[in-house]
């Protein structure tokens, strides 16, 4: 056969292989941020009742934190759930909580049930703030650096790999960042 | 066998009406959220609406959709053309927060030349490859070949039998 007798097969080929990796690589779920490296917006919310403090972007200046995005309706927040409850108890960084459009009093009885591992938790009853913060479903997460800029978005729920590959070695980079920041 | 193919042609077809219903009764959606009551704003928030794509169902603008979250995009939207905000500052607004991906109609820049020049470099190329692989491909039409003189006599017998 001469070469050209080749060509048809092989441009499908081409063409195949080429959309089978777009299907397999990209993630369509999963939209890019557009918000990393940006500070968070400016919002000042009531607590949820039954929690001692409100949440503002004030609270996040000066130190890494993670804020959460969760609603009690939500049921992968529940699955991701007792992973903040153990970042919580660990210490070793804040974690904010955004509840997202939730009823308050099922907001209060979902974190008697299950822990409250939130430094504070600002009620996000009409999600414009969660809007800012770019949110389009819940649960998302968020790793903010000392000077209140947005670093990390984990879209979905977490997992422990997750937990211990991205978010805790991210918050541990930006921690020692701020440590060298500080010492000079 | 006939009746089998009468069989499937028939599913196929109750299968795209249906389809075609499921789809429209998509896009009919009831407007819950209140529009404004200025007319001239409204329409004009309406046709921001109609360029933004819903986060959660993203083959959808926010005017189509249904998601709570395309709800309060889309009052946001109005809040903002209420406020005074030009149609590409309202559109501004959610990029800003959202990124391109809320457009519909994504942005000439450098990182969607691809997709803006990709299906033409993809045709280009098609059609380079179709002409190389014609133009290599023998002729489908036989050479003509002479009569032998036998056949010559045939023919001349034939056309005029009187000889």
């Amino acid at each position: 056969m001469r070469p050209m007798a080749y060509m048809p097969p092989v441009m499908f080929a081409i063409v195949a292989v080429g959309l089978a990796l777009g299907l397999l690589i990209v993630k369509p779920k999963e939209i890019p941020s557009a918000l990393i490296g940006q500070p968070v917006p400016e919002f000042d919310l009531p607590s949820v009742v039954g929690t001692p403090h409100g949440f503002s972007n004030a609270d996040l200046i000066g130190h890494v934190s993670i804020v959460n995005v969760f609603a009690s309706w939500c049921l992968p927040c529940r699955a991701e759930h007792p992973l903040w409850v153990e970042v919580g108890e660990g210490g070793l960084v804040p974690v904010y909580g955004l509840n997202y459009k939730d009823s308050q009093e099922n907001a209060s009885k979902w974190l008697a049930d299950f822990g409250d591992p939130y430094t504070a938790i600002g009620a996000d009853l009409n999600g414009r703030v969660s809007v800012d913060f770019g949110v389009y479903g819940v649960p998302e997460t968020f790793v903010i650096d000392g000077q209140g800029i947005i670093q990390l978005k984990i879209i979905g729920p977490i997992d422990r790999f997750t937990l211990e590959n991205e978010i805790l070695p991210t918050v541990q980079e930006l921690q020692a960042l701020m440590v060298a920041e500080g010492a000079e | 066998m006939q009746s089998l193919v009468r069989l499937w042609t028939g599913a196929f077809v109750a299968l795209m009406v249906g389809f075609s219903v499921a789809a429209h009764a998509q896009v009919v959606t009831e407007i819950i959220d209140p529009p404004l009551e200025n007319p001239v704003l409204e329409a004009r928030a309406q046709a921001v609406h109609k360029l933004i794509r819903c986060l959660v169902c993203q083959n959808q603008s926010i005017h189509d959709s249904n998601a709570g979250l395309a709800r309060d995009l889309r009052i946001i939207v109005r809040d903002r053309i209420a406020a005074g905000d030009t149609n590409d500052q309202a559109i501004q607004y959610l990029v800003d927060r959202y990124g391109d991906w809320v457009l519909l109609k994504p942005p000439f820049k450098a990182s969607t030349i691809v997709l803006w020049l990709g299906p033409f470099l993809m045709l280009l190329l098609a059609g380079w490859s179709a002409r190389a692989y014609f133009r290599a491909a023998p002729s489908q039409v036989a050479k003509a070949v002479p009569l032998t003189e036998e056949e010559q006599r045939r023919l001349a017998e034939l056309l005029d039998p009187e000889a």
